[in-house]
């Protein structure tokens, strides 16, 4: 069978350790975790997760079905196959001499992204979008450039009416 | 409903003002649980004092906390209701670990409280401070830790909400001493909601009319059930009873589901798996349609995934939808709770104006003849003439004494396997064993669990000499509280089990499977209390059986010399599919050399 990336959100009751259920989830029965974003939502007793994985059909059901057996999680949704929107941020830090200064800034309009910090040798630079954006952006970078690079992971969200709520 | 909330709100506004250790006793109380198993230690102090102080809760002091969390277990799967642990922190509660997984691989609802060190001390690695919750985390349905004693009522309902519901499990709440010691509010709540946990419980009624359907226009049909049917209650195992006699259909069960339909009926094929019967696991290989119910495809039962049932369509019914799907691919998945959804079959069948014996199937006579000749193979057979005691035979006999009518515990090895194969269960909840986890040592706390749940019952405990050794402290507990417990142990002075791999698959190099320096028996069980009795001659098993369980007020402990080359039969291997058998040859017997043959 098929492998697949999939992105999954979950909303989950927002205990301590509810984190720690789904880490181990995913390493006590060998499951991938690509990525794993966590925050309160705007109801304090929730919280939502976006995980990305991958896996073939039956893993990835089997994924769904462990997430959901486990007490805490209140609902989860599969947003891989309906239109949806993944944004992840990334802090880069560049070193920018001379020249680099310009083309680096121009890079960033480019990528729309905003330069944060800018220092006598080095930009921090803030940059949102999908996955495969930060990484043309960094492509895009000569690698001795990057002095340091923070990803916080994908979170997502469905488009239009669809909605993961409690209600 | 709305009674229900008058009621909790009249309850609030009486509420007396309780410490956590109170709370959590008055919570027990209110749940209606008669007996909690446990050791107490620090953390668990001001609880072990609430309970000093009143006495509608009965608290069995174990010998070790592993035999505590056993004990609870064979409890419930005795009876039916939670089992309750308590224990101290730290090595109190790590001690309790192996008690927590096999009732977690096993899916039996207990109820594990555990004291933790105060709240300012922890994450200081305090003195008996263990993350309870950390260490607990991958063998438990759920676990809390108790911040606030005025949640403290509120989660313990939960705990045994979560316990007892839906696909059951083991709960743990860790309260730390200074909680146990503030006071609050008493108010045990009548009912909950958990947002985040909906358990359901009918089948969808669309499904199982697909599944009624499918086993009616089956040519080889099987039904194979597992513990969820014993678990889901009496009712289930009469609603599995009637569907299989309205259809007239072949019925294997799992080790763990052993007495959810009676051996003694003739459609009863026995027990399926690695050591099955042949007439089972090849009725399951060559079977068209199967209904799995409360079974989850585990692979000493499967054995060789690839090669399981490669004709058959399969309904799953399971009360866990991930339990569906996970190994074999399934046509008509069905969630729900196994007794209401094999009532609900049983409805539609009879609905449907098929209600006779054999559902009118046409193509069973064929199956069933086919059936018959692989029971004619006699696959259990095993050497009657022996001048060494069988272990096979003391099994038959104890059903013989005990009329069948006993509750019978084991640990893991072969005697496991000899008693699944051999005494016959006819009823649920009476074959009590650790078949997820095969957990050496459960079989003694169990049974003290089995016997206080039911004070009249004959409780027997099948054991191997290495196993009783694991938790052998217990005897202490059974003189204590006067358990007439009857040990069979099946004395072969080897790991059997391990003995007869490395027999089979190591030639015969039995790496440190040898018990030597064992213990005398007797003199240890009289050393506790109890009676000891050792059997050496077959002709001396039925009478020391007859003593023994006649005996109603001692606990006695029958330490059989066995054959020690005894190997269980049938078996399939690791790896092989359960048309790849092996049993023991005609000849049998002999144990040595690799005797058996194959059949496919
Ligand atoms: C706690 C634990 N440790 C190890 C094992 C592995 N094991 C399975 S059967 C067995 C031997 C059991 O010997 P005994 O109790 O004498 O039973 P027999 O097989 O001889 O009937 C062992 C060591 C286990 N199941 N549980
Ligand atoms: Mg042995």
């Amino acid at each position: 069978m098929e492998e697949r990336r999939r992105i999954i959100s979950i909303l989950m009751e927002n205990e301590a350790g509810a984190l720690s259920r789904v880490a181990g989830l995913f390493s006590a029965r060998g499951f991938n975790i690509e990525s794993l974003t966590v925050a309160p939502t705007e109801d304090s007793t929730l919280s939502r997760m976006t995980l990305v994985t991958d896996g073939d059909e039956a893993v990835i059901e089997q994924v769904t079905k462990q997430l959901n057996k486990l007490v805490d999680v209140v609902r989860l949704m599969d947003l891989t196959d309906d239109r949806h929107i993944q944004r992840e941020l990334m802090l880069v830090k560049v070193e920018v001499t001379g020249e680099a200064r310009e083309e680096v800034k121009r890079l960033v309009d480019i990528f729309r992204g905003n330069v944060v910090d800018v220092g006598e040798t080095l930009y921090t630079v803030e940059l949102t979008g999908a996955g495969d954006k930060l990484d043309a952006f960094l492509e895009a970078l000569s690698p001795n450039r990057i002095v340091e690079v923070v990803r916080s992971g994908i979170s997502g969200i469905a488009r239009g009416g669809r909605a993961l709520t409690v209600r | 409903m709305q009674k229900v909330a008058a009621a909790d709100a009249a309850d609030a506004a009486a509420a007396e003002v309780l410490t956590g250790a109170e709370i959590v006793v008055r919570c027990l109380r209110d749940e209606k649980i008669e007996f909690i198993f446990g050791y107490p230690g620090g953390a668990a102090l001001h609880i072990y004092d609430a309970l000093y102080r009143q006495d509608e809760v009965k608290h069995v002091l174990a010998r070790h906390e592993q035999g505590a969390a056993h004990a609870a277990d064979g409890y419930a799967r005795a009876t039916g209701r939670p089992g309750v642990v308590l224990v101290t922190s730290g090595p109190g509660v790590t001690n309790t670990i192996t008690g927590i997984a096999t009732a977690y691989m096993d899916s039996i609802p207990m109820v594990v409280i555990c004291g933790q060190v105060p709240r300012h001390l922890i994450g200081d690695d305090a003195f008996q401070e263990v993350d309870a919750c950390g260490v607990s985390r991958p063998c438990v349905k759920h676990n809390f830790l108790v911040n606030d004693v005025s949640e403290l009522a509120l989660t313990i309902k939960k705990a045994f909400y979560i316990a007892t519901t839906g696909r059951p499990g083991p709960v743990l709440v860790d309260i730390p001493k200074d909680v146990t010691a503030q006071t609050a509010p008493y108010r045990y709540p009548r009912q909950i909601r958990i947002r985040s946990y909906a358990p359901v419980h009918r089948g969808h009624p669309g499904q199982v009319r697909k599944a009624v359907q499918l086993l009616r226009d089956a040519r080889r049909p099987m039904i194979y059930t597992g513990g969820g049917v014993v678990q889901s209650g009496g009712a289930a195992a009469a609603a599995l009873t009637d569907l299989v006699r309205i259809l007239g259909y072949p019925c294997t069960n799992t080790l763990m589901g052993l007495g959810a339909f009676p051996a003694s009926d003739k459609l009863f094929v026995g027990m399926l798996g690695m050591h099955g019967t042949y007439e089972a696991n090849m009725a399951m290989h060559h079977c068209d349609v199967l209904l799995a119910v409360g079974a989850r495809f585990d692979d000493r039962v499967t054995g060789e995934l690839s090669t399981f049932c490669p004709y058959a369509k399969i309904i799953h019914v399971d009360i866990d939808p991930s339990s569906i799907g996970k190994n074999v691919k399934v046509t008509v998945p069905i969630v729900g709770d196994a007794g209401k959804v094999l009532a609900d079959m049983v409805a539609v069948l009879r609905g449907g104006g098929n209600g006779g014996a054999g559902g009118g199937n046409r193509h069973l006579g064929g199956w069933w003849k086919q059936i018959e000749e692989w029971r004619a193979v006699d696959s259990l057979h095993y050497d009657r003439g022996s001048a060494l005691i069988k272990p096979q035979f003391v099994i038959e006999k104890l059903h013989e004494v005990t009329k069948g009518g006993a509750f019978v515990t084991s640990d893991v090895g072969q005697h496991q396997m000899w008693a699944a194969q051999f005494y016959n269960f006819d009823r649920p909840r009476r074959w009590i064993n650790s078949g997820g986890l095969g957990t050496m040592g459960f079989g003694l706390p169990a049974a003290m669990g089995v016997r206080l749940g039911h004070p009249e019952a004959t409780v027997c405990c099948v054991t191997g000499e290495a196993s009783i050794i694991m938790c052998i402290q217990e005897l202490s507990t059974c003189k204590q509280y006067d358990l007439p417990l009857k040990i069979i142990n099946l004395n072969n002075r080897y790991m059997g089990m391990v003995r007869q791999w490395q027999e089979f698959f190591y030639d015969r190099r039995y790496s440190h499977s040898y018990m030597d320096a064992l213990p005398d028996f007797v003199a240890l069980a009289e050393s506790f209390g109890h009676i000891g009795v050792r059997v050496e001659r077959p002709g001396d098993v039925e009478g020391a059986l007859v003593e023994a369980i006649s005996d109603k007020d001692r606990l006695v402990f029958m330490d059989f010399i066995t054959d020690q080359t005894e190997n269980v039969y049938p078996m399939i291997a690791a790896g092989k599919g359960h048309h790849e058998m092996h049993l023991r040859s005609a000849a049998g017997g002999d144990g040595g050399a690799p005797a058996e043959r194959e059949l496919a």
